[in-house]
C-alpha cells in the first residue's frame, strides 16, 4: 500500500467565489476600506473647522459633488452592513451565564441594536436634524 | 416505500495509478429517506467494490464520514436524498490531502489536537480518599457545548484561513482547549494557552464564522474561539502591564 | 511557539469594532445630509465649532471616536489584503497601522488647537 497523497491547492485570490458565505464574510471585511477612508475624510473635516469658517464652508461645498454623494453613500450602506453583522456576531462571543443558563444570544443582540438607536437619535436630536 | 433513482458524481483518486483525481458518475435506485452515506454503501455494494470512504456509526455521533457533498462540508450520514434533487457532487473534505478516493489524510489536525493537551490537567491531584472531582450543573454549562465535539474535521475543510496557512491550529484544536480551559476540575490553562495564544493558534481566526455554520452538533467553535482571544488579551495585559506580570 | 503579542493590534481593533458600529452609522448619516444639501444645525461652523473648542469632553469623544475607527479599520483592512492574496503581510501592517497612527495624531493635534 503506497501514500501517495493528493494535495489540492486553495486558489490564494479566488477561493472566497467558493460559496456565498465565504462572499458575505468578504463583503464585510471590504467595508473597512469605504470606513477608514471615511474616517480620513472626517480628519480633513476637523482641519477644515481648525482652519477657520471660509475653509470649513469650502470643505462643505466639496462635499455636495456627485461622487462625495456616491461615496456617502458606500459608507452609509457600509458603516450599516458593519454594524448589523458585529452586533450579531456579539452574540456569538459573549457568552454570558446566568445560573444554569445562558442569556440568550437574541437578547444581547437585541440590546446592542437599543443602544444603538437610542444614541442614534441623540446624536441626530442634538445635531438639530429634528 | 418511495423509490429514486440518484445520480452520484464522486471523486476518485487512486494513490498508486492516478497523478491526478477525476470523478465516476454513479446512477442507485435509493430509498426516499436514505441518506447519502446509504447511497454509496449501495453503489459500494453493487456496482463498485473499489470506492472507498469512511464511515462508522451511521448516527453523526463517530464523526468518520466527513465529505464534501456538492461543496458543502457535511457527515453522509447526516444528509438526505431527499434535500438534492439533482446529481450528488462527493468530493473528499478539502484542506486535507486526499489518501486515495474520499478518504483524506487527517494527520495534521490529529497532531494539532495532541499539541493543545485535551485532557484534563492536574497540578495537584486529589489523593484517592477524597473521592470524585465535584463539578455543579452550573461549572459544567461552561464547557459542556465545547464538549460536544466528534472530531470530524468539518470546521477544517470550512474554515478559509486553514486553508490559506496550514499552521493555524484550526477550530476544533482550540474549541477543545477552550472547553478543557473551562472545566472547573482543569489546572492545565497556562500549558494550553502557550499553545492556543499563539500567532498560529487563536490569531490566525477572522471570525469568518464557517466553522460554526458547517458543525454538525452545534460545538459553536467561533465563539470559543472569539472568547479565547478576548481571555488572551486580558491574560497580555495581566502579564505585560500590571506589576509581577499579574502572578 | 512563544505566546503572540497579537492582543496589542486586536483589543484596540475589537474597540474600534464596537465603536464604528454605534457611532459611524449616524455621522455617516448626517454627513450625507451635509453632501445632499441639508446640512444639519449642529453642523454649521458656529454650532461645531462651539462645541468642540468649549469643551474638552467633546474633544475626547471625537478623538476616542476616530482614533479607534481608523485602528479597527487598518487592521481590518491587512487581514483583507491577505484573504485577497497578497503575501506581504509584515509591509501591508507597517503601511496601514502607520496611516492610522498619524491620521489620529492630525486628529489630536487639531482638537488640540480648536
Amino acid at each position: 500500500m503506497s501514500r501517495n497523497p493528493l494535495i489540492r491547492e486553495v486558489p490564494p485570490t479566488s477561493w472566497y467565489f467558493r460559496h456565498p458565505r465565504y462572499l458575505r464574510y468578504m463583503s464585510r471585511e471590504i467595508t473597512s476600506i469605504f470606513i477608514g477612508a471615511y474616517c480620513v475624510l472626517l480628519v480633513f473635516g476637523l482641519a477644515a473647522l481648525a482652519g477657520g469658517p471660509e475653509p470649513y464652508a469650502a470643505f462643505i461645498a466639496a462635499l455636495q459633488s456627485p461622487l462625495s454623494i456616491a461615496f456617502h453613500v458606500a459608507v452609509f450602506i457600509a458603516a450599516l452592513y458593519h454594524a448589523t453583522t458585529w452586533f450579531n456576531a456579539t452574540q456569538v462571543a459573549m457568552k454570558i451565564q446566568i445560573g444554569e443558563d445562558f442569556l440568550p444570544g437574541s437578547t444581547i443582540t437585541g440590546a446592542h441594536y437599543v443602544i444603538w438607536a437610542v444614541l442614534s437619535l441623540v446624536i441626530l436630536g442634538f445635531a438639530g436634524v429634528f | 416505500m418511495k423509490e429514486r433513482l440518484v445520480q452520484l458524481e464522486v471523486f476518485r483518486y487512486n494513490p498508486d495509478t492516478d497523478r491526478q483525481p477525476s470523478y465516476q458518475r454513479y446512477e442507485v435506485s435509493c430509498l426516499e429517506e436514505w441518506v447519502v452515506l446509504d447511497a454509496l454503501n449501495k453503489v459500494k455494494e453493487t456496482l463498485d467494490p473499489t470506492l472507498n470512504y469512511r464511515w462508522s456509526c451511521h448516527m453523526a455521533v463517530c464523526g468518520s464520514c466527513g465529505m464534501m457533498i456538492n461543496g458543502e462540508p457535511r457527515l453522509a450520514c447526516h444528509t438526505f436524498l431527499r434535500d438534492y434533487p439533482g446529481v450528488i457532487r462527493i468530493e473528499p473534505l478539502v484542506h486535507f490531502p486526499v489518501e486515495r478516493d474520499l478518504i483524506t489524510a487527517p494527520d495534521d489536525f490529529m497532531a494539532k489536537l495532541k499539541r493543545v493537551k485535551p485532557y484534563i490537567i492536574r497540578k495537584q491531584k486529589q489523593p484517592l480518599e477524597a473521592g470524585e472531582y465535584k463539578q455543579t450543573p452550573r461549572e459544567l454549562l461552561r464547557y459542556r457545548q465545547y464538549a460536544m465535539c466528534i472530531n470530524c474535521t468539518l470546521c477544517y475543510a470550512a474554515c478559509p484561513e486553514y486553508g490559506l496557512t496550514k499552521h493555524f491550529i484550526g477550530p476544533a484544536a482550540i474549541a477543545l482547549a477552550h472547553r478543557y480551559n473551562q472545566d472547573s476540575r482543569d489546572q492545565g490553562r497556562d500549558e494550553r494557552q502557550e499553545v492556543i495564544a499563539t500567532k498560529e493558534g487563536v490569531w490566525e481566526c477572522t471570525f469568518v464564522g464557517a466553522c460554526s455554520e458547517v458543525c454538525p452538533v452545534h460545538v459553536d467553535p467561533a465563539s470559543a474561539l472569539q472568547q479565547v482571544k478576548i481571555a488572551s488579551s486580558f491574560d497580555w495585559i495581566k502579564e505585560h502591564l500590571l506589576p509581577g506580570g499579574g502572578k | 511557539m512563544a505566546k503572540s503579542n497579537k492582543p496589542v493590534v486586536w483589543f484596540p481593533f475589537a474597540a474600534g469594532g464596537t465603536v464604528i458600529a454605534f457611532f459611524i452609522p449616524v455621522i455617516a448619516l448626517l454627513t450625507l445630509l451635509a453632501a445632499l444639501g441639508k446640512l444639519p444645525s449642529g453642523l454649521t461652523y458656529d454650532a461645531l465649532h462651539g462645541l468642540l473648542a468649549g469643551s474638552v469632553l467633546a474633544k475626547l469623544v471625537v478623538f476616542g471616536v476616530l482614533a479607534l475607527s481608523l485602528w479597527s479599520s487598518a487592521h481590518r483592512l491587512r487581514c483583507t489584503c491577505f484573504d485577497f492574496g497578497l503575501r506581504i503581510d509584515t509591509l501591508v501592517a507597517t503601511v496601514l497601522y502607520i496611516a492610522a497612527i498619524v491620521a489620529s495624531l492630525a486628529a489630536a493635534m487639531l482638537l488640540f488647537r480648536l
